[in-house]
């Protein structure tokens, strides 16, 4: 038994578990990642140098091309963190888990990257810092349910549990979207003066919409991009867990 | 069906049993409760006008914060003492356990804010003796229940339980916030189905969904 | 479920089998690759450090964790598939009494017994804290009993389903010198009945004297094993008390 527990102490870590990923494997998402910072420097010249200034709304109405896509891209996340946690629930795949994990953290920023060019945007143009109409709302609410998967996740007391959890959260919490943005939708209705402002109508013009079309793909690129590298990073987290328990 | 419908039955009598017998719960709920109303006595200038287009938002701020008290000891005390361990050894579905514990809470929360009516109408001169009010307040409460039993049985084992749960449960009820408030403001104006029965529907809709997807994610939060 | 579980379990090879199963926690690895197998109508003793996998090898078996690898079979069945007819067959007694303490110990019987889907539920929880000699507290709050007592009661809740495969988590611990007479009767008899018995203890000597066979576990896996007649128990603690043995 001596020599048992000798050869314990030495052993390394076992083969079977999780192999740590080769080195290379990662290349796409290096050139995903520099796809999508072009993309941005792109957005950026096409923002402030080619789309021209709105008449009514002056300089701030530039917000709106990172607005609108972020937001959308914002949604996008929720959805794929919520269809991850629901194949992770289904499958208990680590894979998705990850998935779910960095949509969620990804998701954080980009909702409060949201939320705040949608208060810088809403101040001017309809005079309250956040508009409480059914988009609105289900923007913060979902905002505060991404924070509290990361919480949940945070307070559990392991990573499988945490991952369990969270997803069950994200299921849930995607189970009332469509009941959330009806209330949302009609309490508005009865309290039109709470909600709407002088804003501003116009149609847009060729180069604007040209900006906010590129803009969505570069958000949406970079939001993939930063998923994928999150996602990985996660696996690397996992395997090192895993040989500093062989260790133990 | 019929075994998982005993074994959430036995859940539910084995906990009002205990509630009957200690009055721990509901006691630290309505005490809170109390609280919780009073406390917006020095929040405004009570006169009527404020008091009608603030009160409904007064109850359901008392109710919902109550029902975080009542909600947070559901699964607490079944982790605490062990006894989560005998549940889960059992051979009965988990769905078994958490309509068991479900009714329980909604027993709970539906008696406390039946006593706590009366105090609105001694503070605040708000009569909530209305049959729509009581609808809406009850399917919402079902709602509450549906969704709270299921966050409790995360929060029992997590740290920091006493932000969590507040964390997780008001943007995930946050329909029924909505819906209950002004649901219960078209009643009190009495308005009856025009008013309140759209958002009585809205609610009885989110309860219906919230029930079935809270019992099925129930199982993955009780295994270990 | 016409028939009874003990006698439906009791046509498969072993009461409790494991064959590679691995548990980690968040700090450490509980379990790593354990095979083990407890045969029908034999009593299996674990022996072992704190935090060597006792605990969690019995959790397992029990349907309470589920392992991250690896094969269970309890009372013959797979879990966690057939985890519901496991369940049915296996008596667990953990380190908590799992009683409610506002509730006397027949209310929290019939309770566990209603829970459980027993047909007979009221008799058989007065014949089981009959047998545990817990009568005359019957009616008292579990609260206002002694640990022992508590514990007792806690050996009767295992049993009130008549299980196939009974495990136990160092059952000993608070129990008097009556109550140790009880639980070893229990054992024996459920052994003798043609079911298996596994129990977790720290008392090397009583343990190989109630066990048919022993295992040895150390740092989550079997060092040893063997028949509990030819063990020697001077050998077994001197190992678990060596520097290495249970790090």
């Amino acid at each position: 038994m001596t020599a048992n527990s000798t050869s314990n102490t030495i052993s390394p870590a076992r083969p079977s578990a999780r192999p740590p990923a080769r080195p290379g494997t990662g290349a796409w998402r290096q050139w995903l990642l520099l796809a999508a910072g072009a993309l941005v420097l792109i957005d950026l010249y096409l923002i402030f140098q080619y789309a021209p200034t709105e008449r009514v709304m002056g300089v701030v109405q530039r917000l709106f091309y990172f607005h609108v896509p972020v937001i959308l891209t914002s949604f996008l996340s929720f959805v794929l963190a919520a269809v991850a946690s629901l194949v992770h629930l289904a499958r208990r795949s680590r894979a998705w888990d990850s998935v779910a994990y960095a949509s969620t953290e990804v998701g954080v920023v980009f909702f409060t990257t949201a939320i705040l060019t949608g208060a810088v945007w809403a101040r001017p143009v309809w005079g309250v810092w956040w508009v409480w109409d059914a988009n609105g709302t289900l923007t913060f609410a979902l905002w505060l349910i991404f924070i509290g998967c990361l919480m949940t996740r945070a307070y559990a007391p392991d990573a499988e549990r945490g991952g369990r959890w969270a997803a069950v959260v994200a299921v849930i919490g995607a189970a009332t979207v469509p009941f959330l943005y009806m209330a949302a939708d009609w309490w508005s209705g009865l309290h039109p003066e709470r909600v709407t402002g002088p804003g501003a109508q116009g149609s847009l013009e060729r180069e604007m919409l040209i900006t906010l079309l590129f803009s969505f793909a570069a958000f949406i690129v970079l939001f993939v991009a930063l998923v994928a590298e999150r996602a990985a990073l996660r696996r690397d987290e996992d395997a090192v867990e895993e040989l500093r328990r062989a260790a133990a | 069906m019929r075994a998982g419908l005993r074994a959430a039955l036995a859940v539910y009598a084995k906990d009002v049993r205990i509630e009957a017998r200690t009055r721990e719960t509901l006691g630290a709920t309505l005490a809170f409760a109390f609280v919780a109303a009073f406390i917006f006595t020095f929040a405004f200038d009570p006169s009527p006008r404020t008091l009608a287009a603030v009160g409904p938002g007064i109850v359901w701020v008392a109710y919902i914060f109550t029902a975080m008290l009542g909600m947070n000891r559901t699964f607490l005390l079944e982790v605490e003492r062990g006894t989560l361990d005998g549940l889960r050894l059992a051979p009965a579905p988990p769905e078994a356990i958490y309509f068991g514990k479900f009714f329980g809470l909604l027993t709970l929360l539906i008696v406390t804010e039946a006593l706590l009516a009366p105090a609105f109408l001694v503070l605040y001169g708000l009569s909530l003796l209305n049959v729509w009010f009581a609808a809406v307040a009850a399917a919402a409460t079902v709602g509450v229940a549906a969704v709270g039993t299921l966050l409790s049985a995360i929060a029992a084992h997590a740290r920091a339980r006493e932000a969590l749960l507040p964390l997780l449960f008001i943007p995930l009820s946050l329909p029924l916030l909505i819906g209950a408030v002004s649901g219960t403001a078209a009643a009190l104006d009495g308005e009856g189905w025009s008013g309140a029965g759209r958002w009585l529907q809205l609610i009885l809709a989110f309860d219906a969904a919230l029930i079935v997807v809270s019992s099925w994610a129930f199982a993955f939060v009780l295994e270990e | 479920m016409d028939e009874r579980p003990a006698k439906r379990a009791a046509r498969s090879g072993y009461g409790l089998e494991l064959r590679g199963v691995s548990k980690a926690y968040a700090a450490a690895r509980a379990l790593r690759s354990v095979d083990l197998a407890a045969p029908w109508g034999s009593a299996l003793a674990l022996f072992g450090r704190n935090g060597a996998g006792k605990s969690t090898l019995l959790r397992v078996a029990a349907a309470l964790v589920k392992p991250d690898a690896g094969e269970v079979l309890a009372a013959g069945f797979t879990l966690p598939p057939q985890a519901a007819n496991a369940r049915a067959a296996t008596g667990y007694v953990g380190h908590r009494n799992m009683l409610y303490p506002d509730l006397t110990p027949e209310e929290n019987l019939r309770f566990y017994a209603r829970l459980y889907g027993l047909p007979d539920g009221e008799r058989r929880a007065a014949e089981v804290l009959r047998d545990a000699g817990a009568e005359r507290w019957a009616s008292r709050r579990v609260r206002a009993l002694s640990n022992g007592m508590q514990k007792r009661v806690a050996v009767a809740r295992a049993l009130l389903h008549r299980p196939a495969l009974l495990l136990l988590d160092e059952p000993d611990a608070g129990l008097d010198a009556q109550g140790k007479a009880f639980l070893a009767s229990v054992a024996r008899a459920v052994a003798e009945g043609g079911g298996a018995v596994v129990f977790a203890t720290h008392d090397i000597e009583r343990g190989l004297a109630a066990a048919d066979r022993y295992a040895v576990l150390q740092d989550g896996r079997v060092a040893a094993q063997g028949s509990a007649a030819e063990a020697d128990a001077a050998a077994i603690s001197d190992a678990l008390a060596a520097p290495g043995g249970g790090a």
